[in-house]
């Protein structure tokens, strides 16, 4: 449709654009990435006018060429495709936010200006003059509440208009000394490029932005005439242009500030008051763990899982009572109508062993990741994160990740998928890619119930307390080791990325985007139910219920197992999944584990964390059994030569790659073919070899020793040296290649 | 010279200049820290670092590494 009207919102971080956003198109955004980087655009139509596209550019603070947002943003912004840009403003922050309200004008775009938070102004006091700033800055300016929706409405019949006009050149002009250089500049921009855009080329110029001189074809010629221009400028002034435009930007701000602001007395704003407890010198900490605890107790201990345990146990086992009226659990209705409409055996099995059991072990977690994704969403939507980004970097830093990795990590304790999409917010590449790596080693709630069987089968009792908290310790150290090693290895050598973060004025926020955002988390989740996870057990089922009738008397005849003549109780060891785990079980011998059983689990492991208790339990022919279930300890634990073989197995499966969901979404969020090998390589290499460590030191303790022994000490050798070695000669001189553009 | 690393908590100093330079000198730019600027440190986090200011009416937190780039009057 060539009449469709392309607007772009473009805005600050945390200024309320994506409330916007979700307001005026009914929040059903496509969201996708750009090409080549990992920046998420979202883009819909307008709920009220389905010819009007909106998409909705990364928050940032500038047009600067150093962050991948930053550059997406300019490109599409320069690309042609918008008709108008809806610039929104924090209102409560508007001097920091004009600066890029300055910079968008200057795009030569029609641009119409969207105050936001204008209520939250009001309140404290202030007065902001639109009209004299719609003046100033020669484009409209509107006072909206994205969240009560006051002003947009008007907002949109004005963007609508803007976008049916021309390209005009930018009003605001800089100090006379430097619009002269810049005139000088502008007539050196070639010929071809329309006069609406001759001003922002001419600053790009002037800035020594090397993209623009790339994308404007500036000859050389001309290139030594700017660049003699503004060495000229940069000795007058004493300062070097990139600062000099910068102050021209704040100067002009300032003015405008002092003009169409009228400030109320400052008083301590209700934030600085909260603040002042939160982030304190000697209850900040204090009071982070009370918070994490709570979140934990309500999300784990109580809530949370008082719901997964009733939808397991009632909805997909036994049956429940609903108002005095026993109601039967989804397996019983779903066997008696397929009983009902006469499916044969073989399809029985296949939906209730195989789909029904499957999808619902999933299913059943979706009440403890609603509560945590509803506590974890909203610390993040109200402004808690931010600050304990800020309490938790200086340790962190210390195994070269920033504060802002404690949040994915903190989600991936819920469930990894989310964990790992939630790295978007951390700006720097090798930052994001570290915590992406690590995040799931942290346990998720899928590998709660392997450890509860590793319980069960350790100390006979799945109420030992102590020992889940081990694994969290186990997945933490894992994270903090990894982090250490991989600072040293070339693939994330460089100087410590800078810590750069503005900490929002705490708010209450809007029940319609927080829903929005725990649904976007959970949703991921259950999309994994009904795809993968659904798919695997389709698979497991059919390589468990296969196989050839090769025990005594059998007909040697590939089949559905269970249905042949003279089958044994214990089919699946004639199964197509016996034979696949028999095959690689040899590599997992030196880790103590190499019962075709034990491997096919930790297969299954890598299909879905879920599945390794199901699998179990079909395995071991215990059916229905689940974790908390004694017989199945006692199975399981038999399983393993030693009890450094069943730790091996725990410490193996709890670290190595996480699920299929999770790898995809690793995939996305790499977006990087390699990146994403790299990451589960080192994922699974580190999980096989913490396992053969924990079984080879196990066994050693007991005097048991072989040539795997020498091998698992010279692993645990490599990495006491890998950690504390200095950091090798030459990382630091990287700085370039903090720079180049995004692979 | 003094860089704002060394600012008191509680008390407010003038950027005087911005070192260091690439993708972070220019995002403190952006942000506004530039000469001239007004910048009051708030408080440093429990653990000694990062440091948290008030610069142009908002709240910004800085490692005290990058605090050092910033000199001050």
């Amino acid at each position: 449709m060539a009449q469709d009207i392309h607007v772009a919102l473009a805005g600050n971080p945390n200024c309320g654009k994506t409330t916007l956003f979700n307001r005026i198109t009914g929040q059903n955004g496509y969201v996708g990435n750009w090409p080549g980087v990992t920046v998420e655009k979202k883009e819909a139509r307008l709920s009220s006018d389905k010819s009007v596209v909106v998409t909705d550019l990364p928050g940032i603070y500038s047009l600067s060429p150093y962050s991948p947002e930053e550059r997406v943003s300019r490109d599409y912004l320069m690309g042609g495709e918008p008709d108008v840009v809806v610039n929104v403003v924090d209102a409560t922050n508007l001097e920091r936010n004009l600066y890029l309200t300055l910079q968008v004008v200057e795009t030569g775009l029609p641009v119409v200006v969207a105050l936001n938070m204008a209520d939250l102004v009001e309140k404290s006091g202030d007065k902001i003059d639109a009209d004299k700033l719609s003046r100033r800055l020669g484009v409209p300016v509107v006072a909206i509440s994205a969240l009560k929706g006051s002003g947009v409405d008007e907002l949109i019949s004005l963007a609508r208009r803007e976008a049916a006009k021309k390209a005009e050149v930018p009003a605001h002009r800089f100090d006379s000394a430097i619009e002269d250089v810049l005139d000088k500049i502008e007539q050196l921009v070639p010929a071809t490029v329309p006069t609406s855009k001759r001003r922002y080329w001419a600053v790009k110029l002037f800035e020594r932005d090397a993209s623009a001189c790339e994308s404007l074809g500036l000859s050389d010629a001309a290139a030594a005439k700017v660049e003699a221009l503004v060495a000229a400028c940069e000795k007058d002034c004493d300062d070097d242009a990139e600062s000099i435009i910068t102050g021209e930007r704040y100067a002009l701000i300032a003015h405008m500030m002092d003009e169409c602001v009228k400030r109320a007395p400052q008083r301590m704003s209700t934030s600085e008051k909260i603040d002042r407890v939160v982030t304190n010198r000697i209850l900040g900490l204090p009071i982070f763990f009370a918070v994490m605890f709570a979140v934990y107790y309500l999300a784990i201990s109580t809530f949370g899982t008082a719901a997964t345990d009733w939808v397991n146990d009632n909805l997909f086992g036994e049956g429940f009572e609903l108002f005095g009226t026993a109601m039967p659990s989804v397996p019983d209705v779903v066997t008696s109508w397929l009983e009902a409409v006469g499916a044969s055996a073989m399809v029985t099995s296949l939906v209730v062993d195989g789909v029904v059991a499957g999808v619902g072990a999933v299913l059943g977690f979706i009440p403890q990741m609603v509560v945590l994704f509803v506590l974890l969403s909203f610390l993040e939507d109200c402004g808690y994160m931010a600050r304990v980004a800020f309490v938790m970097d200086r340790v962190f830093r210390r195994f070269g990740l920033s504060g802002k990795s404690f949040i994915p990590m903190l989600v991936s304790t819920g469930c990894g998928v989310p964990g790992v999409l939630a790295t978007k917010t951390i700006e720097n590449e090798k930052d994001r890619r570290m915590t992406v790596m690590t995040t799931t080693f942290i346990p998720c709630g899928a590998k709660l119930p392997i450890i509860a069987l590793l319980m069960g089968a350790l100390v006979g009792t799945s109420d030992a307390t102590w020992i889940a908290p081990l694994f969290y310790f186990l997945g933490v150290v894992a994270v903090i080791v990894s982090g250490i090693m991989l600072k040293k290895t070339k693939l994330f050598a460089g100087r410590p990325t800078p810590f750069v973060m503005e900490l929002p004025s705490y708010h209450f926020p809007s029940i319609r985007s927080w829903a929005l955002h725990v649904w976007e988390r959970v949703s991921a989740y259950i999309k994994k139910a009904f795809t993968i996870i659904f798919a695997s057990t389709v698979v497991v089922w059919f390589l468990s219920n296969f196989g050839t009738a090769t025990w005594a008397g059998g007909t040697g005849a590939f089949g559905f197992l269970p249905a042949m003549e003279g089958v044994p109780e214990e089919f699946t060891d004639y199964s197509v999944l016996a034979m696949l785990g028999g095959a690689v079980a040899w590599i997992f011998a030196p880790l103590g584990f190499d019962s075709w059983q034990a491997t096919a689990m930790s297969v299954t492991g890598l299909v879905a964390k879920e599945n390794v208790v199901a699998t179990a339990a079909q395995l071991l022919h215990l059916a229905d059994a689940t974790e908390a279930d004694p017989s199945l300890w006692t199975a399981f634990a038999g399983m393993f030569a030693t009890t450094g073989g069943i730790m091996a197995f725990g410490a193996f499966n709890l670290l190595c790659a996480p699920c299929f969901a999770a790898m995809g979404t690793i995939r996305v969020q790499m977006n990087s073919a390699k990146w994403t090998a790299v990451a589960l390589g080192y994922e699974c290499g580190f999980a096989w070899v913490v396992g053969l460590m924990i079984n080879q030191f196990y066994l050693a303790a007991t005097g048991v020793f072989s040539v795997w022994t020498v091998v698992a000490v010279a692993f645990a050798a490599l990495i006491v040296f890998q950690l504390v070695r200095p950091m090798p000669k030459g990382a630091w001189e990287d700085a370039p290649a903090v720079a180049a553009p995004a692979a | 010279m003094r860089s704002l690393k060394d600012v008191a908590v509680g008390s407010t100093v003038t950027v005087a200049k911005l070192h260091g330079e690439g993708a972070l000198r220019r995002h403190l730019m952006d942000l506004g820290l530039i000469k001239g600027t007004q910048v009051t440190v708030v408080k440093v986090a429990p653990l000694g670092d990062p440091v948290e200011l008030t610069v142009r009416g908002y709240e910004l937190s800085i490692r005290k590494e990058e605090a050092a780039n910033v000199e001050v009057q």
